[in-house]
């Protein structure tokens, strides 16, 4: 199996995020950046079903800057055999161009499988893997918890409001993985060792022109000063009543 | 002519809320615009479409195919390409796990730029709209420099507003197109929950539940106040509750109007998926713990002991 895995360097989770000077960017200076977690998901399965068949290659593709390298060597240290970089100098927030340039990367690349995350924790787009699908005019399967793969086919199931949907389709497809697909691989020293010499191709990129433009960016408006209402069980009427009289949401 | 469209969900027959608020925030911008807001119902045949009117609708398409019983990605883009490529200055699509999937869909196929999880609209010299990222700790202002757009509108971000008009239905040929991937099935839990990123109210247990069992506490005041159970990320991945149920970061993001924090510390990636809520309420024995940074209303204390009593007091103005 012939497998693409499409992954974004984004801010870690846990970073604290500060509006530029510009202010319609982030303050990078002291950010720590990562793999998006959902990509994880989708290398860690590409992984799997490439186990699975026993032989083929795992190939991550990503569209950023230099630095999107490291990033992609983690992806690398999992176990993908190697990567190709779409080098520009700005993403913007239109899902659009990006999917665009990996649809023409991926396009003529022989890929059986092409792996998203759902969405990048920092644009939070949802967007990016359905576009590409399209754009290939491949079947897609969204936000999947479930994935088999077997005789050229394959069969998804996403969760929807509730219920879970179970979608089939032939290959080549295209999915998008949701949290609970797999538990993700740590990279291993060795894995860490190996990636360094894995090959990696740089190709610029240049990506169309972004249809939003950034009007402003700025931190989400403070939450009013709360309060305790009191200790324990004796607090409980206090409480029901400030939900009731003073907040009315009860 | 800048009309907008709205795209509308249902479920075995009844409008989703947030096909009202789709309706209400494509009210604003047609009006801002001189336009007319066009829904689009896309379904079964003998689906019924009855109270749309009220919510301001000029004119309402409806596509009937049975091929539209389950949602079926290809077929539905189909159906809104087919009657959005006219051109309108946005599409609205409800950010529920369908609309999620389909309105990029829809950008791919009308070429066209797409906004998601969008919590206002407007218009300012074209289509403005504001949507949160990193995980909420920033908000985006975009304006649209292309002809149209697609907006994927978040769950109570808009509040749904009555209007008199009401709009002529037409029925529209249901352009079905090829089929690349089909939805063969949707298995329903034996008890149809109520999801959490729709609910007005959630009530959300973490690891100071102790154990699966303990969620008892949690279940019964979410049927005391008619809400959703939510869960923390360290409860899901110990297998007590459902992925379904995970507020935050790498689960669902909310905006009810109160939300129960009941034995949750308030981690960042959990505090990403409330922050738009109305009011939050928090129960903890810890009064260091950060999620009280966050909350309207804390109460300091055991969950064992204010969750029963708790429950018991609002089960008793329900029946007074
Ligand atoms: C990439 C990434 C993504 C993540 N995504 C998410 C996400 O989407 N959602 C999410 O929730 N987490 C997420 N996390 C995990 C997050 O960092 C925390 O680990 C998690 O939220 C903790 O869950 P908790 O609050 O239930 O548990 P804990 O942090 O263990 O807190 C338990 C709380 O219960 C209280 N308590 C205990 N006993 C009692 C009692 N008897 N009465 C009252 N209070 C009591 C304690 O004081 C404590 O505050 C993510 C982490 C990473 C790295
Ligand atoms: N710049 C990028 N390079 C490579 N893949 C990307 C990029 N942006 C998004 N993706 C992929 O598309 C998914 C959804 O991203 P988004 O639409 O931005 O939420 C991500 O999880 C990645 O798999």
């Amino acid at each position: 199996m012939k497998i693409a895995v499409c992954v974004k360097r984004v801010p870690d989770s846990e970073a604290r995020i500060k509006v530029g000077a510009d202010k319609t960017s982030i303050d990078e200076s002291g950010v720590k950046f990562t793999l998006n977690p959902y990509d994880e998901y989708a290398v860690e399965e590409a992984l799997k079903l490439k186990e699975a068949a026993g032989s083929g290659e795992v190939v991550v593709v990503s569209v950023g800057g230099d630095a999107a390298q490291e990033t992609m060597r983690t992806a690398l240290a999992m176990g993908a055999d190697r990567g190709i970089l779409l080098k520009t100098d700005a993403v913007g927030l239109d899902p659009l161009p990006v999917a665009r340039a990996l649809a023409a990367e991926l396009k003529d690349g022989g890929y059986d499988l092409i792996l998203f995350g759902k969405v990048a924790i920092d644009d939070y787009n949802h967007g990016v893997g359905v576009m590409v699908a399209e754009l290939l005019e491949l079947p897609c399967a969204s936000a999947i918890t479930e994935l088999e793969i077997g005789d050229g086919k394959g069969k998804a199931e996403r969760e929807i409001e509730g219920g879970v949907e179970v979608v089939e389709f032939d290959l080549p497809g295209v999915i998008t993985a949701d949290k609970g697909l797999n538990e993700p691989r740590y990279p291993a020293l060795r894995g860490i060792m190996l990636a360094k010499k894995k090959p990696l191709e740089v190709k610029d990129a240049s990506l169309e022109a972004d249809g939003l433009e950034v009007v402003g960016l700025a931190p989400p408006p403070e939450r009013k000063e709360g309060r305790i209402v009191g200790e324990g069980v004796a607090a409980v009427p206090a409480l029901v009543d400030a939900l009731r009289n003073e907040a009315k949401v009860l | 002519m800048a009309n907008v469209m709205a795209v509308l969900e249902q479920r075995d027959g009844t409008f989703k809320r947030v096909s009202h608020e789709a309706l209400t925030a494509a009210r604003g911008l047609a009006d801002a615009m001189g336009g007319e807001v066009h829904a689009l119902v896309i379904g079964p045949t003998g689906m019924g479409s009855g109270g749309l009117g009220e919510f301001g609708a000029d004119k309402v398409f409806v596509a009937a195919d049975d091929a539209f019983e389950l949602y079926q990605g290809d077929a539905y883009a189909a159906a809104v390409q087919a009657q959005a490529g006219g051109g309108y200055a946005a599409v609205i699509i409800p950010a529920t796990a369908l609309g999620r999937d389909l309105a990029p869909r829809v950008a791919a196929r009308l070429g066209c730029p797409l906004a998601t999880d969008v919590t206002t609209v407007a218009h300012d010299g074209g289509v403005v709209v504001t949507r949160p990222a990193y995980g909420g700790k920033a908000i985006y202002t975009l304006k649209n420099t292309a002809s149209s757009c697609v907006i994927s509108l978040r769950p109570n971000a808009v509040s749904p507003a009555q209007s008199s008009k009401a709009g002529a239905m037409e029925m529209v040929a249901a352009s079905v197109g090829a089929a690349r991937a089909r939805t063969i099935e949707v298995k329903q839990p034996e008890r149809a929950a109520l999801d959490v990123a729709e609910a007005s109210v959630v009530v959300a247990g973490g690891r100071g539940l102790k154990d699966a069992e303990g969620f008892k506490l949690i279940e019964d005041l979410a049927e005391a106040v008619g809400g959703a159970v939510g869960a923390s990320r360290a409860v899901v991945d110990a297998g007590w509750r459902p992925h379904a149920e995970q507020v935050g970061q790498t689960g669902k993001t909310v905006s009810p109007s109160l939300y129960f924090a009941v034995g949750i510390s308030g981690a960042i990636q959990h505090l990403a998926g409330i922050r738009t809520a109305k009011v939050i309420v928090a129960i903890n024995k810890d009064a260091d713990a950060p999620i009280f940074k966050v909350a309207d209303y804390g109460i300091v204390g055991d969950l064992f002991e204010v969750m029963p009593r708790l429950t018991e007091e609002i089960n008793k103005i329900r029946e007074g």
